[in-house]
């Protein structure tokens, strides 16, 4: 029996059997990495219910928390550009492709930018990606200057009158103040050709609490739209994704549940808090 | 790193500090506070009940024993700090070398938790203590995997061993078996294998690993684990000591605002001690993990230790003793001296993550995020924009030198100014200590720092070169 069963049983007052006490409830609603402070909420607010609608109410209280705002990419003009941002290792060339993937797959025309010109390999790997998936990949040298390289792939984009252009950035850590000043620079210079119409925020589903600063620093730096949550097909319940949606009121509009190009995903909010209290 | 953390316990042990006398009451008034700053670290809520648990039984029967009017804060900071650094894995361990090269080291970890990366910087580490390492390229699942680890092998000038290409090509088992052969051929003393990241759950890539692992038998697995990882850490950790097994663990990103509460989670849950940790992007960004150290650095004590360390290794010896016997013999701190150690300061790292380790460096956290690491490369453009004659005495700069130096470097007449004020009055300073003077207040070394070496007992005059030309132009050029 799920969490959230046993949870309601509790609250219900009705199977001593699979009720369990308060404190092991919060050990697993911790263990989802909801942080300490909706944890607390949530219990106050189950404390407090008695009876049947239990099981809606309590999904309703985590449903609050979720941002009102659209889920879908925003519609944008004729050609719209998403740069792809985040920290280490969260996975985003690898969303870049999927995403890619998924628009092209739905008609869509698309262009990959390979601004992430730091980690030793990763324009290649976005160039695999690109051959693997039949879309073209503009890519400057390694070490090469990132505003250039998504300069370049902003100016191509617009010559060949793409539906999408889609901008892989390095990874960097949000405190680290010149990295995210150079991310600001990267969104300057491609909306010298074409407007940025979304940033997308690439967030571990296995990251904790810090996840919450990541979504914080990187929205001051260049205001993101949206967020890909990855890795989810692990043990990870990515409950640091909801703690973000409460807190900051960003939208979360993928997930990404795999290695493969199709394990990707828009966001259901519904299957999301299921899967969040399984 | 451990910011938040750090300075939420010093918020508990303010409030204790403030107390004259300590209560019991007090006491779980402070445990709650920690409670909730290693709970909002992410540290796994067993842990936090373990840890607190522990630090207020043993808190309280301390209070017990302890006079009044004794420093009772201080006896339960000890406490803390104590539990701290027994969790974190108590005194570092050393790596187990083979008794018949080469040492295998295989690494595991997730997606993403850096163990390329990771594998060029252990590599690199070994290679500057004497060992002749190989890299071994069992990563076949991620696009480029190979091709990153060739990359960061070549950075670091150590072979990779990659026959196949990756992308999902060729069998990493084989890969690791050939490697190690290929290593005992070309007698190399340490194999280093990066193996593909898997999740937890994924019985199939588990099982791979574990046909890596039999295939080699390293002395030691690394479990390469990401700082930033939430209460994930612990379902995580316990697959990987279930399914492939490991001997210790390395964590990554630990230059990230994480409060590393998965540092905390693992090492006590495994049971298996922290042995690396990776702070930045750079290869040399990579060191020793030492619990004491790092418990230090999160009560907010500061971690001078590493500080001293580093800045041994990047003064290299020789640099090191010219400067001290110039020193001894009485010789002044020239701007030539000066810029020497702004080089070698540059080679330790950014300048804030040396004031990081400073203790209180908590406090000013926000300053030193803010630091402008450029500072140091514009002092250096004014150093290096003046001839060698300023550079050893900056009396003779007038106002068209000055004005010379700020073209030259690009800077303003009035930073010129102020950098050689700065520096007649450090000279002065240094003078001043010489002649037995000791260090001003408020400029004392931290402990554990190279102390200075004792003044000589005479003081070789300090020679002042008489000018022969009023005209400065000249003068500079009789003096060279």
């Amino acid at each position: 029996m799920g969490l959230f069963n046993r949870l309601i049983a509790k609250v219900r007052g009705t199977s001593a059997a699979s009720a369990l006490d308060w404190k092991e409830i919060e050990v697993e609603l911790l263990a989802s990495d909801l942080g300490p402070h909706l944890v607390a909420e949530l219990l106050e607010a189950a404390k407090k219910m008695r009876g049947e609608d239990a099981e809606a109410a309590i999904k309703e209280i985590l449903r609050s928390k979720l941002s009102q705002r659209e889920r879908a990419l925003i519609a944008g003009g004729e050609q719209k550009v998403i740069l792809v941002v985040g920290v280490n290792g969260t996975g985003k060339t690898t969303s870049v492709a999927k995403l890619a993937a998924s628009l092209k797959s739905s008609g869509n025309s698309v262009i990959l930018g390979a601004a992430d010109t730091f980690r030793a390999a990763a324009v290649a790997q976005l160039q695999t990606w690109g051959e693997r998936i039949n879309v073209e990949v503009v890519s400057g040298k390694e070490g090469a200057e990132p505003a250039a390289v998504a300069f370049d792939s902003a100016k191509r984009a617009s010559e060949e009158k793409c539906d999408y252009l889609i901008v892989d950035t390095a990874g960097r850590l949000h405190n680290k103040n010149d990295l995210m000043a150079e991310l600001g620079k990267v969104k300057r210079v491609v909306e010298k050709v074409l407007p940025i119409t979304e940033v997308l925020l690439v967030i571990d589903g296995t990251t904790g609490q810090n996840g919450l600063a990541q979504a914080k620093i990187f929205s001051e730096a260049v205001d993101v739209t949206g967020i890909i949550v990855t890795k989810l097909d692990g043990s990870a319940r990515g409950g640091v994704a909801l703690a973000i949606e409460s807190a900051l009121d960003i939208p979360i509009k993928f997930i990404g549940t795999g290695e493969g190009q199709g394990d990707f995903a828009a966001f259901e909010p519904d299957s999301y808090i299921d899967g969040l209290l399984a | 790193m451990f910011e938040s953390l750090s300075s939420k316990f010093a918020g508990a042990f303010g409030a204790l500090r403030s107390r004259g006398k300590i209560s019991e009451k007090d006491i779980d008034a402070a445990v709650i506070d920690i409670r909730s700053a290693l709970l909002d670290a992410d540290v796994a809520l067993e842990v936090v009940e373990e840890f607190t648990q522990k630090v207020g039984d043993k808190s309280l029967a301390l209070l017990a024993t302890l006079q009044a009017g004794s420093n009772q804060a201080q006896a339960i900071f000890d406490v803390v700090n104590q539990e701290l650094t027994e969790i974190l894995g108590g005194g570092a361990r050393r790596i187990r070398f083979a008794k018949n090269p080469p040492t295998v080291i295989m690494l595991a970890g997730l997606q993403g938790a850096g163990k390329t990366t990771l594998a060029a910087k252990l590599a690199k580490f070994y290679k500057d203590q004497g060992e002749t390492p190989i890299l071994i390229a069992s990563d076949l699942q991620r696009p480029n995997a190979v091709n990153q680890l060739q990359v960061v092998g070549q950075s670091v000038g150590v072979p990779v061993f990659a026959p196949e290409p990756g992308n999902g090509v060729g069998n990493p088992v084989r890969v690791a078996q050939d490697g190690i052969k290929f290593a005992q051929s070309k007698l190399h003393s340490m194999v280093i294998v990066d193996t593909a990241g898997r999740l937890g759950v994924d019985q199939e890539l588990m099982q791979e690993a574990i046909a890596i692992r039999d295939a080699v038998s390293p002395q030691e697995i690394f479990f390469v684990v990401d700082a930033m990882i939430g209460q994930d850490a612990v379902r995580t950790a316990k697959a990987f000591q279930d399914g492939v097994g490991f001997d210790g663990v390395v964590l990554t990103k630990l230059d990230g605002d994480a409060r590393g509460g998965a540092a905390l989670s693992i090492a006590s849950l495994t049971g298996k001690p922290i042995m690396f940790a990776s702070t930045g992007e750079k290869i040399s960004d990579f060191d020793i993990f030492y619990p004491e150290r790092m418990a230090s650095r999160i009560l907010g004590m500061g971690d001078v230790a590493t500080l001293a360390e580093q800045a041994k290794k990047a003064f290299d010896g020789d640099s090191a003793k010219k400067l001290e016997d110039k020193f001894a013999a009485g010789e002044d701190f020239t701007l030539d001296d000066f810029l020497e150690q702004l080089e070698a300061m540059s080679k330790m790292g950014s300048m804030g993550k040396l004031l990081g380790m400073l203790p209180g460096a908590g406090a000013m956290k926000k300053q030193i995020d803010n630091f402008d690491e450029s500072e140091i490369t514009r002092t250096k453009a004014i150093v290096q924009s003046m001839t060698p004659l300023e550079r050893r005495d900056l009396k003779v700069l007038n106002g068209s030198r000055r004005a010379r130096i700020a073209l030259g470097s690009g800077r303003k007449v009035s930073e010129v100014n102020a950098l050689a004020d700065k520096f007649t009055a450090a000279q002065k300073m240094m003078k001043q200590m010489r002649n037995g003077g000791g260090m001003p207040q408020g400029m004392a070394l931290p402990p554990g720092m190279p102390g200075l070496p004792p003044a000589p007992k005479k003081a070789a005059p300090i020679q002042k070169k008489k000018s022969k030309s009023g005209n400065p132009a000249k003068r500079a050029l009789e003096n060279g």
